[in-house]
Protein backbone atom coordinates (compact mmCIF):
# COMPACT_ATOMS: atom_id res chain seq x y z
CA UNK A 1 0.00 0.00 0.00
CA UNK A 2 1.95 3.17 -1.48
CA UNK A 3 -0.26 5.61 0.49
CA UNK A 4 1.11 4.76 4.13
CA UNK A 5 4.27 5.59 2.54
CA UNK A 6 3.21 9.04 2.69
CA UNK A 7 4.85 11.79 4.21
CA UNK A 8 3.99 12.23 8.05
CA UNK A 9 4.88 14.87 10.00
CA UNK A 10 7.60 14.72 13.05
CA UNK A 11 5.72 15.51 16.43
CA UNK A 12 7.33 18.75 16.16
CA UNK A 13 5.57 19.08 12.64
CA UNK A 14 2.33 18.56 13.73
CA UNK A 15 2.23 20.75 17.03
CA UNK A 16 2.76 23.70 14.54
CA UNK A 17 0.10 22.49 11.81
CA UNK A 18 -2.15 22.55 14.83
CA UNK A 19 -1.39 25.79 15.73
CA UNK A 20 -1.79 27.40 12.48
CA UNK A 21 -5.10 25.73 12.05
CA UNK A 22 -6.14 26.98 15.46
CA UNK A 23 -5.33 30.67 13.86
CA UNK A 24 -7.02 29.71 10.36
CA UNK A 25 -9.76 29.12 12.34
CA UNK A 26 -10.34 31.62 14.73
CA UNK A 27 -9.96 34.02 10.80
CA UNK A 28 -14.02 33.89 10.18
CA UNK A 29 -14.73 34.89 13.71
CA UNK A 30 -11.92 37.70 14.29
CA UNK A 31 -13.10 38.73 10.99
CA UNK A 32 -16.75 39.10 11.89
CA UNK A 33 -16.04 41.08 14.97
CA UNK A 34 -13.57 43.16 13.07
CA UNK A 35 -16.97 43.98 10.40
CA UNK A 36 -19.47 44.68 13.37
CA UNK A 37 -17.08 46.74 14.74
CA UNK A 38 -16.36 49.39 11.93
CA UNK A 39 -20.18 48.65 10.82
CA UNK A 40 -19.52 47.02 7.67
CA UNK A 41 -22.07 44.03 8.19
CA UNK A 42 -24.61 45.87 5.73
CA UNK A 43 -28.15 46.76 6.86
CA UNK A 44 -29.01 44.07 9.06
CA UNK A 45 -25.45 43.34 10.92
CA UNK A 46 -27.53 40.92 13.22
CA UNK A 47 -29.06 39.27 10.76
CA UNK A 48 -25.67 38.67 9.46
CA UNK A 49 -23.78 37.59 12.19
CA UNK A 50 -26.00 35.02 12.59
CA UNK A 51 -26.30 33.89 9.19
CA UNK A 52 -22.33 33.65 9.34
CA UNK A 53 -21.85 31.77 12.59
CA UNK A 54 -24.28 29.29 11.77
CA UNK A 55 -22.99 28.62 8.09
CA UNK A 56 -19.40 28.21 9.81
CA UNK A 57 -20.67 25.66 11.69
CA UNK A 58 -21.99 23.82 9.43
CA UNK A 59 -18.90 23.76 7.41
CA UNK A 60 -16.97 23.40 10.18
CA UNK A 61 -19.13 19.89 10.37
CA UNK A 62 -18.48 19.08 6.86
CA UNK A 63 -14.82 19.42 7.35
CA UNK A 64 -14.74 17.45 10.19
CA UNK A 65 -16.54 14.20 8.59
CA UNK A 66 -14.32 14.51 5.40
CA UNK A 67 -11.41 14.27 7.25
CA UNK A 68 -12.08 10.26 7.56
CA UNK A 69 -12.54 10.01 3.87
CA UNK A 70 -9.48 12.09 2.79
CA UNK A 71 -7.20 10.20 5.06
CA UNK A 72 -8.34 6.96 3.38
CA UNK A 73 -8.11 8.23 -0.09
CA UNK A 74 -4.82 9.82 0.21
CA UNK A 75 -3.44 7.72 3.05
CA UNK A 76 -2.42 11.04 4.65
CA UNK A 77 -3.17 9.01 8.67
CA UNK A 78 -1.91 12.09 10.39
CA UNK A 79 -4.99 14.24 9.46
CA UNK A 80 -6.63 12.03 11.86
CA UNK A 81 -4.68 14.26 14.49
CA UNK A 82 -6.50 17.86 12.98
CA UNK A 83 -10.16 16.61 13.44
CA UNK A 84 -10.75 16.82 17.23
CA UNK A 85 -9.70 20.58 16.60
CA UNK A 86 -11.89 21.15 13.77
CA UNK A 87 -14.97 19.06 15.28
CA UNK A 88 -14.69 21.34 18.57
CA UNK A 89 -14.48 24.20 16.32
CA UNK A 90 -17.63 23.34 14.86
CA UNK A 91 -19.11 23.17 18.64
CA UNK A 92 -17.89 26.69 19.39
CA UNK A 93 -19.00 28.07 15.58
CA UNK A 94 -22.40 26.29 17.10
CA UNK A 95 -22.39 28.08 20.43
CA UNK A 96 -21.49 31.18 18.67
CA UNK A 97 -24.83 31.33 16.85
CA UNK A 98 -26.84 29.91 19.45
CA UNK A 99 -25.20 33.12 21.25
CA UNK A 100 -25.40 35.39 18.95
CA UNK A 101 -29.76 34.26 18.54
CA UNK A 102 -30.16 34.49 22.57
CA UNK A 103 -27.68 37.59 22.61
CA UNK A 104 -28.11 39.83 19.44
CA UNK A 105 -31.33 38.40 17.45
CA UNK A 106 -34.05 37.84 20.83
CA UNK A 107 -32.20 39.71 23.41
CA UNK A 108 -32.75 37.18 26.37
CA UNK A 109 -36.64 37.02 25.72
CA UNK A 110 -36.71 33.68 27.50
CA UNK A 111 -40.43 33.39 26.75
CA UNK A 112 -40.21 34.15 22.79
CA UNK A 113 -37.21 31.70 22.94
CA UNK A 114 -39.26 28.94 24.60
CA UNK A 115 -42.15 29.69 22.20
CA UNK A 116 -39.89 29.87 19.09
CA UNK A 117 -38.01 26.40 19.91
CA UNK A 118 -40.87 24.66 20.61
CA UNK A 119 -43.61 26.31 17.73
CA UNK A 120 -40.91 26.57 14.33
CA UNK A 121 -39.38 23.37 14.01
CA UNK A 122 -36.15 24.96 12.39
CA UNK A 123 -35.01 26.01 15.25
CA UNK A 124 -36.15 23.19 17.01
CA UNK A 125 -33.90 21.04 14.75
CA UNK A 126 -30.76 23.77 15.18
CA UNK A 127 -31.72 23.62 18.83
CA UNK A 128 -31.77 19.68 19.17
CA UNK A 129 -28.06 19.48 16.97
CA UNK A 130 -26.71 21.68 18.87
CA UNK A 131 -27.52 20.33 22.39
CA UNK A 132 -26.43 16.63 20.41
CA UNK A 133 -23.03 18.15 19.83
CA UNK A 134 -22.33 19.22 23.69
CA UNK A 135 -21.55 15.19 24.74
CA UNK A 136 -19.53 15.41 21.85
CA UNK A 137 -17.43 18.16 22.64
CA UNK A 138 -17.54 17.19 26.24
CA UNK A 139 -15.81 14.10 25.38
CA UNK A 140 -13.38 15.27 22.67
CA UNK A 141 -10.69 14.55 25.18
CA UNK A 142 -8.16 11.74 25.91
CA UNK A 143 -8.99 11.30 29.13
CA UNK A 144 -13.17 10.49 28.26
CA UNK A 145 -11.73 8.00 25.48
CA UNK A 146 -9.94 6.41 28.40
CA UNK A 147 -12.90 6.29 30.06
CA UNK A 148 -15.46 5.60 27.70
CA UNK A 149 -13.28 2.95 26.17
CA UNK A 150 -12.94 3.20 22.31
CA UNK A 151 -15.91 1.20 21.19
CA UNK A 152 -18.02 3.23 23.37
CA UNK A 153 -16.70 7.03 22.50
CA UNK A 154 -16.61 5.92 18.70
CA UNK A 155 -20.71 4.71 19.16
CA UNK A 156 -21.31 8.26 20.75
CA UNK A 157 -19.40 9.63 18.26
CA UNK A 158 -21.19 8.81 15.42
CA UNK A 159 -24.08 10.52 16.09
CA UNK A 160 -22.36 13.49 14.97
CA UNK A 161 -23.69 12.01 11.53
CA UNK A 162 -27.14 12.87 12.53
CA UNK A 163 -26.27 16.85 14.01
CA UNK A 164 -25.27 17.42 10.55
CA UNK A 165 -27.95 16.07 8.78
CA UNK A 166 -29.98 17.91 10.96
CA UNK A 167 -27.83 21.24 10.40
CA UNK A 168 -28.62 20.90 6.76
CA UNK A 169 -32.39 20.45 7.54
CA UNK A 170 -32.20 23.41 9.53
CA UNK A 171 -30.81 25.36 6.95
CA UNK A 172 -32.58 24.48 4.49
CA UNK A 173 -35.84 24.74 6.85
CA UNK A 174 -34.65 28.43 7.34
CA UNK A 175 -34.80 29.70 3.42
CA UNK A 176 -37.87 31.06 2.18
CA UNK A 177 -38.01 30.00 -1.88
CA UNK A 178 -34.28 29.34 -3.04
CA UNK A 179 -33.06 26.62 -1.53
CA UNK A 180 -29.37 26.36 -3.34
CA UNK A 181 -27.71 27.18 -0.73
CA UNK A 182 -28.99 24.65 1.67
CA UNK A 183 -28.11 21.94 -1.72
CA UNK A 184 -25.07 22.54 -1.93
CA UNK A 185 -24.69 21.72 1.54
CA UNK A 186 -26.82 18.49 1.60
CA UNK A 187 -24.96 17.46 -1.44
CA UNK A 188 -21.47 17.39 0.09
CA UNK A 189 -23.28 15.73 3.37
CA UNK A 190 -24.17 13.29 1.06
CA UNK A 191 -21.68 12.49 -0.61
CA UNK A 192 -19.20 12.42 2.81
CA UNK A 193 -22.08 10.12 3.97
CA UNK A 194 -22.77 7.99 1.10
CA UNK A 195 -18.77 7.38 0.85
CA UNK A 196 -18.69 5.84 3.99
CA UNK A 197 -21.75 3.93 3.50
CA UNK A 198 -20.22 2.19 0.03
CA UNK A 199 -16.92 1.41 2.05
CA UNK A 200 -19.04 -0.40 4.78
CA UNK A 201 -21.07 -2.21 1.93
CA UNK A 202 -17.39 -3.27 0.30
CA UNK A 203 -16.17 -4.24 3.33
CA UNK A 204 -19.23 -6.42 4.22
CA UNK A 205 -18.60 -7.93 0.70
CA UNK A 206 -15.10 -9.13 0.81
CA UNK A 207 -15.66 -10.06 4.55
CA UNK A 208 -18.38 -12.74 3.16
CA UNK A 209 -16.23 -13.76 0.18
CA UNK A 210 -13.45 -14.49 2.09
CA UNK A 211 -13.23 -18.11 3.29
CA UNK A 212 -12.97 -18.75 6.88
CA UNK A 213 -9.32 -19.15 8.33
CA UNK A 214 -7.76 -17.46 5.41
CA UNK A 215 -5.04 -14.72 6.03
CA UNK A 216 -6.85 -11.61 6.34
CA UNK A 217 -6.49 -9.27 3.10
CA UNK A 218 -5.60 -5.86 2.93
CA UNK A 219 -7.64 -3.84 5.11
CA UNK A 220 -7.93 -0.55 7.02
CA UNK A 221 -6.81 -0.03 10.20
CA UNK A 222 -8.86 1.51 12.48
CA UNK A 223 -7.07 4.22 14.47
CA UNK A 224 -9.23 5.48 17.91
CA UNK A 225 -9.18 9.54 17.19
CA UNK A 226 -6.40 10.47 19.98
CA UNK B 1 -40.14 68.16 -17.74
CA UNK B 2 -40.58 67.01 -14.33
CA UNK B 3 -37.14 65.66 -14.38
CA UNK B 4 -35.05 68.87 -13.55
CA UNK B 5 -31.60 69.74 -11.90
CA UNK B 6 -31.63 69.95 -8.02
CA UNK B 7 -30.99 74.05 -8.77
CA UNK B 8 -34.14 74.32 -9.90
CA UNK B 9 -35.94 74.39 -6.60
CA UNK B 10 -35.17 75.41 -3.44
CA UNK B 11 -36.40 72.72 -1.21
CA UNK B 12 -37.12 74.71 1.69
CA UNK B 13 -39.80 76.90 -0.19
CA UNK B 14 -41.72 73.39 -0.58
CA UNK B 15 -41.07 70.74 2.25
CA UNK B 16 -41.81 70.81 5.36
CA UNK B 17 -39.26 71.38 7.96
CA UNK B 18 -39.43 67.64 9.20
CA UNK B 19 -38.72 66.78 5.67
CA UNK B 20 -36.38 69.46 5.41
CA UNK B 21 -34.11 67.81 8.36
CA UNK B 22 -34.81 64.55 6.90
CA UNK B 23 -33.23 65.62 3.55
CA UNK B 24 -30.01 67.05 5.72
CA UNK B 25 -29.82 63.62 7.37
CA UNK B 26 -29.88 61.60 3.89
CA UNK B 27 -27.90 64.33 2.23
CA UNK B 28 -25.40 63.57 5.37
CA UNK B 29 -25.71 59.74 5.21
CA UNK B 30 -25.25 59.92 1.25
CA UNK B 31 -22.32 62.38 1.35
CA UNK B 32 -20.70 59.65 4.08
CA UNK B 33 -21.06 56.58 1.56
CA UNK B 34 -19.73 58.46 -1.42
CA UNK B 35 -16.67 59.15 0.49
CA UNK B 36 -16.42 55.41 1.47
CA UNK B 37 -16.81 54.57 -1.92
CA UNK B 38 -20.57 53.68 -0.88
CA UNK B 39 -22.19 54.42 -3.98
CA UNK B 40 -20.10 52.17 -5.89
CA UNK B 41 -21.05 50.00 -3.37
CA UNK B 42 -24.35 49.93 -4.47
CA UNK B 43 -23.91 49.85 -7.87
CA UNK B 44 -24.72 53.83 -8.33
CA UNK B 45 -22.39 55.68 -10.21
CA UNK B 46 -21.80 58.87 -8.25
CA UNK B 47 -23.82 61.27 -9.34
CA UNK B 48 -25.80 59.57 -11.53
CA UNK B 49 -29.67 59.30 -9.97
CA UNK B 50 -31.61 62.13 -11.72
CA UNK B 51 -33.29 64.11 -9.08
CA UNK B 52 -37.25 64.11 -8.56
CA UNK B 53 -38.70 67.13 -6.58
CA UNK B 54 -41.89 66.08 -4.68
CA UNK B 55 -44.13 67.68 -2.22
CA UNK B 56 -44.52 66.03 0.99
CA UNK B 57 -47.98 64.19 1.47
CA UNK B 58 -49.58 64.35 4.72
CA UNK B 59 -49.57 60.47 4.32
CA UNK B 60 -46.24 60.54 5.19
CA UNK B 61 -45.24 59.04 8.79
CA UNK B 62 -42.90 60.95 10.86
CA UNK B 63 -40.84 58.47 12.20
CA UNK B 64 -36.87 58.89 11.62
CA UNK B 65 -35.60 57.17 8.29
CA UNK B 66 -33.88 54.51 7.34
CA UNK B 67 -30.55 55.35 6.50
CA UNK B 68 -30.53 55.84 2.38
CA UNK B 69 -27.83 53.52 2.12
CA UNK B 70 -29.39 50.84 3.71
CA UNK B 71 -32.34 51.19 1.73
CA UNK B 72 -30.54 50.88 -1.66
CA UNK B 73 -28.59 47.92 -0.62
CA UNK B 74 -30.31 45.35 1.17
CA UNK B 75 -33.15 44.61 -1.12
CA UNK B 76 -35.45 41.61 -1.99
CA UNK B 77 -35.45 41.60 -5.56
CA UNK B 78 -35.22 37.87 -6.48
CA UNK B 79 -34.72 38.56 -10.29
CA UNK B 80 -31.17 39.78 -9.46
CA UNK B 81 -30.27 37.26 -7.01
CA UNK B 82 -31.66 35.86 -3.39
CA UNK B 83 -28.96 37.93 -1.28
CA UNK B 84 -29.64 41.54 -0.06
CA UNK B 85 -27.00 42.50 -1.46
CA UNK B 86 -27.56 41.20 -5.00
CA UNK B 87 -29.89 43.06 -6.07
CA UNK B 88 -27.58 46.64 -5.63
CA UNK B 89 -24.75 44.77 -6.96
CA UNK B 90 -26.59 42.89 -10.36
CA UNK B 91 -29.38 45.34 -11.26
CA UNK B 92 -27.54 47.91 -12.90
CA UNK B 93 -27.16 47.02 -16.47
CA UNK B 94 -31.24 46.61 -16.62
CA UNK B 95 -32.17 49.19 -18.66
CA UNK B 96 -35.11 51.66 -17.61
CA UNK B 97 -35.78 53.81 -20.62
CA UNK B 98 -37.48 53.71 -22.73
CA UNK B 99 -39.56 51.77 -20.57
CA UNK B 100 -44.11 51.47 -21.33
CA UNK B 101 -46.45 49.92 -18.69
CA UNK B 102 -49.72 48.27 -20.80
CA UNK B 103 -52.67 49.26 -18.87
CA UNK B 104 -55.78 46.91 -20.06
CA UNK B 105 -58.19 44.11 -19.15
CA UNK B 106 -61.85 44.62 -17.59
CA UNK B 107 -61.38 48.84 -18.14
CA UNK B 108 -62.94 51.10 -20.64
CA UNK B 109 -60.14 52.63 -22.14
CA UNK B 110 -56.90 50.35 -22.47
CA UNK B 111 -53.84 52.11 -22.64
CA UNK B 112 -50.16 51.92 -22.92
CA UNK B 113 -48.22 54.45 -20.70
CA UNK B 114 -44.41 55.49 -21.29
CA UNK B 115 -42.59 56.07 -18.24
CA UNK B 116 -42.00 59.73 -19.13
CA UNK B 117 -45.92 59.66 -19.55
CA UNK B 118 -46.05 58.29 -15.64
CA UNK B 119 -44.37 60.84 -14.11
CA UNK B 120 -46.58 63.50 -15.39
CA UNK B 121 -49.97 62.16 -15.25
CA UNK B 122 -50.14 63.36 -11.34
CA UNK B 123 -48.26 65.65 -8.95
CA UNK B 124 -45.38 63.96 -7.43
CA UNK B 125 -45.74 63.18 -3.68
CA UNK B 126 -43.30 62.44 -1.07
CA UNK B 127 -44.86 59.77 0.69
CA UNK B 128 -42.76 58.21 3.90
CA UNK B 129 -44.02 54.97 4.66
CA UNK B 130 -42.64 52.18 7.26
CA UNK B 131 -42.19 48.87 5.09
CA UNK B 132 -42.49 45.51 6.96
CA UNK B 133 -40.46 42.88 5.31
CA UNK B 134 -42.13 39.41 5.86
CA UNK B 135 -38.56 38.31 7.21
CA UNK B 136 -40.05 40.19 10.29
CA UNK B 137 -37.41 43.45 9.20
CA UNK B 138 -38.88 46.48 8.83
CA UNK B 139 -37.83 50.17 7.31
CA UNK B 140 -38.81 54.16 7.02
CA UNK B 141 -38.61 54.62 3.45
CA UNK B 142 -39.45 58.49 1.50
CA UNK B 143 -41.00 57.08 -1.56
CA UNK B 144 -42.34 59.18 -4.54
CA UNK B 145 -45.12 58.89 -6.83
CA UNK B 146 -48.65 59.64 -6.38
CA UNK B 147 -52.24 56.98 -5.62
CA UNK B 148 -52.63 54.32 -8.03
CA UNK B 149 -55.86 55.04 -8.60
CA UNK B 150 -54.98 58.10 -10.47
CA UNK B 151 -53.75 56.39 -13.10
CA UNK B 152 -56.46 53.48 -12.64
CA UNK B 153 -58.67 55.86 -12.95
CA UNK B 154 -57.38 56.95 -16.20
CA UNK B 155 -58.60 53.94 -17.43
CA UNK B 156 -61.88 53.47 -16.01
CA UNK B 157 -62.77 50.10 -14.53
CA UNK B 158 -65.57 48.68 -15.75
CA UNK B 159 -68.15 47.11 -13.17
CA UNK B 160 -67.18 44.20 -13.34
CA UNK B 161 -63.69 44.68 -12.29
CA UNK B 162 -62.97 43.03 -9.08
CA UNK B 163 -58.95 42.73 -8.85
CA UNK B 164 -56.10 44.40 -10.53
CA UNK B 165 -53.20 41.93 -11.60
CA UNK B 166 -49.55 43.71 -11.87
CA UNK B 167 -46.91 42.00 -13.83
CA UNK B 168 -42.99 42.49 -13.75
CA UNK B 169 -40.51 42.71 -16.14
CA UNK B 170 -38.59 39.61 -16.30
CA UNK B 171 -35.38 39.49 -18.58
CA UNK B 172 -33.92 35.83 -18.22
CA UNK B 173 -30.64 37.31 -20.21
CA UNK B 174 -29.65 39.65 -17.28
CA UNK B 175 -32.18 37.96 -14.69
CA UNK B 176 -31.58 34.94 -12.52
CA UNK B 177 -32.83 31.71 -14.56
CA UNK B 178 -33.26 29.50 -11.58
CA UNK B 179 -36.94 28.90 -11.18
CA UNK B 180 -36.84 30.00 -7.42
CA UNK B 181 -40.05 31.74 -8.47
CA UNK B 182 -42.50 31.32 -11.02
CA UNK B 183 -41.01 33.88 -13.36
CA UNK B 184 -42.17 36.78 -14.44
CA UNK B 185 -42.81 38.03 -10.73
CA UNK B 186 -46.59 38.41 -10.38
CA UNK B 187 -48.56 39.83 -7.95
CA UNK B 188 -52.05 41.38 -7.85
CA UNK B 189 -54.60 43.52 -5.04
CA UNK B 190 -58.39 43.68 -4.90
CA UNK B 191 -59.89 46.84 -6.96
CA UNK B 192 -60.71 48.21 -3.27
CA UNK B 193 -57.33 47.78 -1.72
CA UNK B 194 -55.40 49.08 -5.56
CA UNK B 195 -57.85 52.05 -5.41
CA UNK B 196 -56.90 53.01 -1.78
CA UNK B 197 -54.84 56.32 -1.50
CA UNK B 198 -52.50 54.97 0.75
CA UNK B 199 -50.90 52.34 -2.65
CA UNK B 200 -48.90 53.97 -4.15
CA UNK B 201 -47.74 53.81 -7.75
CA UNK B 202 -44.09 54.46 -7.18
CA UNK B 203 -41.49 56.40 -9.31
CA UNK B 204 -38.98 57.15 -7.20
CA UNK B 205 -37.32 57.41 -3.35
CA UNK B 206 -34.79 59.72 -1.43
CA UNK B 207 -35.24 62.10 -3.82
CA UNK B 208 -34.63 60.80 -7.25
CA UNK B 209 -35.54 58.60 -9.37
CA UNK B 210 -36.05 54.75 -7.86
CA UNK B 211 -32.93 53.27 -8.26
CA UNK B 212 -33.06 49.50 -10.44
CA UNK B 213 -32.53 47.42 -7.31
CA UNK B 214 -35.62 49.16 -5.50
CA UNK B 215 -37.99 48.40 -8.54
CA UNK B 216 -37.15 51.16 -11.45
CA UNK B 217 -38.39 52.51 -13.12
CA UNK B 218 -42.30 51.97 -12.02
CA UNK B 219 -43.67 49.90 -8.81
CA UNK B 220 -46.28 49.81 -6.68
CA UNK B 221 -45.81 50.57 -2.91
CA UNK B 222 -48.58 48.95 -0.96
CA UNK B 223 -47.95 49.82 2.85
CA UNK B 224 -49.69 47.60 5.14
CA UNK B 225 -48.79 44.81 3.05
CA UNK B 226 -45.70 42.86 3.44
CA UNK B 227 -42.87 43.99 1.14
CA UNK B 228 -43.07 41.21 -1.55
CA UNK B 229 -47.02 42.63 -2.36
CA UNK B 230 -45.04 45.45 -3.50
CA UNK B 231 -43.95 44.58 -6.87
CA UNK B 232 -41.33 45.93 -9.08
CA UNK B 233 -40.29 47.02 -12.28
CA UNK B 234 -44.09 46.78 -13.77
CA UNK B 235 -44.62 46.47 -17.55
CA UNK B 236 -48.29 45.84 -17.33
CA UNK B 237 -51.43 45.97 -15.27
CA UNK B 238 -54.35 44.00 -15.89
CA UNK B 239 -57.80 44.35 -14.26
CA UNK B 240 -59.97 41.32 -13.94
CA UNK B 241 -62.80 39.87 -12.51
CA UNK B 242 -61.04 36.93 -10.93
CA UNK B 243 -58.42 36.72 -7.82
CA UNK B 244 -55.18 37.00 -10.01
CA UNK B 245 -52.24 34.05 -9.22
CA UNK B 246 -49.36 36.03 -7.18
CA UNK B 247 -45.74 34.77 -7.27
CA UNK B 248 -44.95 34.05 -3.49
CA UNK B 249 -48.61 32.30 -3.12
CA UNK B 250 -48.20 29.70 -6.05
CA UNK B 251 -44.56 29.02 -4.32
CA UNK B 252 -45.62 28.34 -1.28
CA UNK B 253 -50.02 29.09 -0.09
CA UNK B 254 -49.44 27.77 3.01
CA UNK B 255 -47.04 30.36 3.88
CA UNK B 256 -47.68 33.56 1.77
CA UNK B 257 -51.60 34.65 1.32
CA UNK B 258 -53.02 36.56 -1.42
CA UNK B 259 -53.70 39.58 1.63
CA UNK B 260 -50.50 39.22 3.29
CA UNK B 261 -51.92 42.50 5.36
CA UNK B 262 -49.04 42.66 8.24
CA UNK B 263 -50.59 41.40 11.09
CA UNK B 264 -48.44 40.47 14.39
CA UNK B 265 -51.62 37.63 14.96
CA UNK B 266 -50.79 35.41 12.34
CA UNK B 267 -47.24 33.96 12.60
CA UNK B 268 -45.40 32.85 9.33
CA UNK B 269 -45.88 29.32 9.71
CA UNK B 270 -41.85 28.97 10.18
CA UNK B 271 -41.32 32.40 12.12
CA UNK B 272 -43.08 35.06 14.51
CA UNK B 273 -44.63 38.49 12.90
CA UNK B 274 -45.15 39.38 16.36
CA UNK B 275 -42.16 41.85 16.84
CA UNK B 276 -39.95 42.89 13.93
CA UNK B 277 -36.19 44.70 14.10
CA UNK B 278 -36.18 48.09 12.27
CA UNK B 279 -32.79 48.37 10.18
CA UNK B 280 -30.52 50.50 12.34
CA UNK B 281 -32.11 49.27 15.68
CA UNK B 282 -30.60 47.01 17.55
CA UNK B 283 -33.34 45.24 20.02
CA UNK B 284 -37.07 44.76 17.98
CA UNK B 285 -40.42 46.59 18.10
CA UNK B 286 -43.45 44.79 18.30
CA UNK B 287 -45.34 44.87 15.11
CA UNK B 288 -48.70 46.37 14.70
CA UNK B 289 -51.80 45.35 12.30
CA UNK B 290 -51.86 46.69 8.85
CA UNK B 291 -48.04 48.14 9.68
CA UNK B 292 -49.57 51.12 11.68
CA UNK B 293 -52.02 51.88 9.10
CA UNK B 294 -54.94 49.74 10.35
CA UNK B 295 -56.84 53.51 11.02
CA UNK B 296 -57.04 53.85 7.27
CA UNK B 297 -57.76 50.29 5.79
CA UNK B 298 -58.95 47.94 8.35
CA UNK B 299 -62.00 48.69 6.69
CA UNK B 300 -61.42 47.32 3.77
CA UNK B 301 -61.58 43.87 5.66
CA UNK B 302 -64.53 44.06 8.12
CA UNK B 303 -66.31 40.66 8.59
CA UNK B 304 -63.51 39.25 7.14
CA UNK B 305 -61.56 36.22 9.22
CA UNK B 306 -57.67 37.36 8.87
CA UNK B 307 -56.61 34.43 10.12
CA UNK B 308 -57.83 32.58 7.20
CA UNK B 309 -57.56 35.26 4.44
CA UNK B 310 -53.71 35.41 5.47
Amino acid sequence: MSVAQRWTPTPGQLSFMKAALFALCLVPLALLVLDWDRDALGANPIEAVAHATGAWTLRFLLITLAITPLRRLTGLHWLLRLRRMLGLFAFAYGVAHLLAYVWLDQYFDWTAIAMDILKRPYITVGFVALVLMTPLALTSNNRMIRQLGGRRWQALHRSVYAIALLGVVHFWWLVKADVLDPLIYAVILAGLLGIRAWWRQQERIRQLSTPPGAPPGRRVIRIAAR
Amino acid sequence: MLIRQPTDIVPSEITSPELFRARRQFLRLGAGAALAGGAGLVGLPAGAAESLPARLSPLSTDEPLTGRKDVLSYNNYYEFGTDKSDPAANAGVMKTRPWEVRVEGLVAKPRTFGIEELLKLAPLEERIYRLRCVEAWSMVVPWIGYSLSALLQQVEPLGSARYVAFDSHYDPAIMLRRPVLDWPYKEGLRLDEAMHPLTLLTLGVYGEVLPNQNGAPVRIVVPWKYGYKSAKSIVRIRVTDTQPATAWNTAAPEEYGFYSNVNPEVDHPRWSQARERRIGDFRKRPTLPFNGYAEQVAGLYQGMDLKRFY
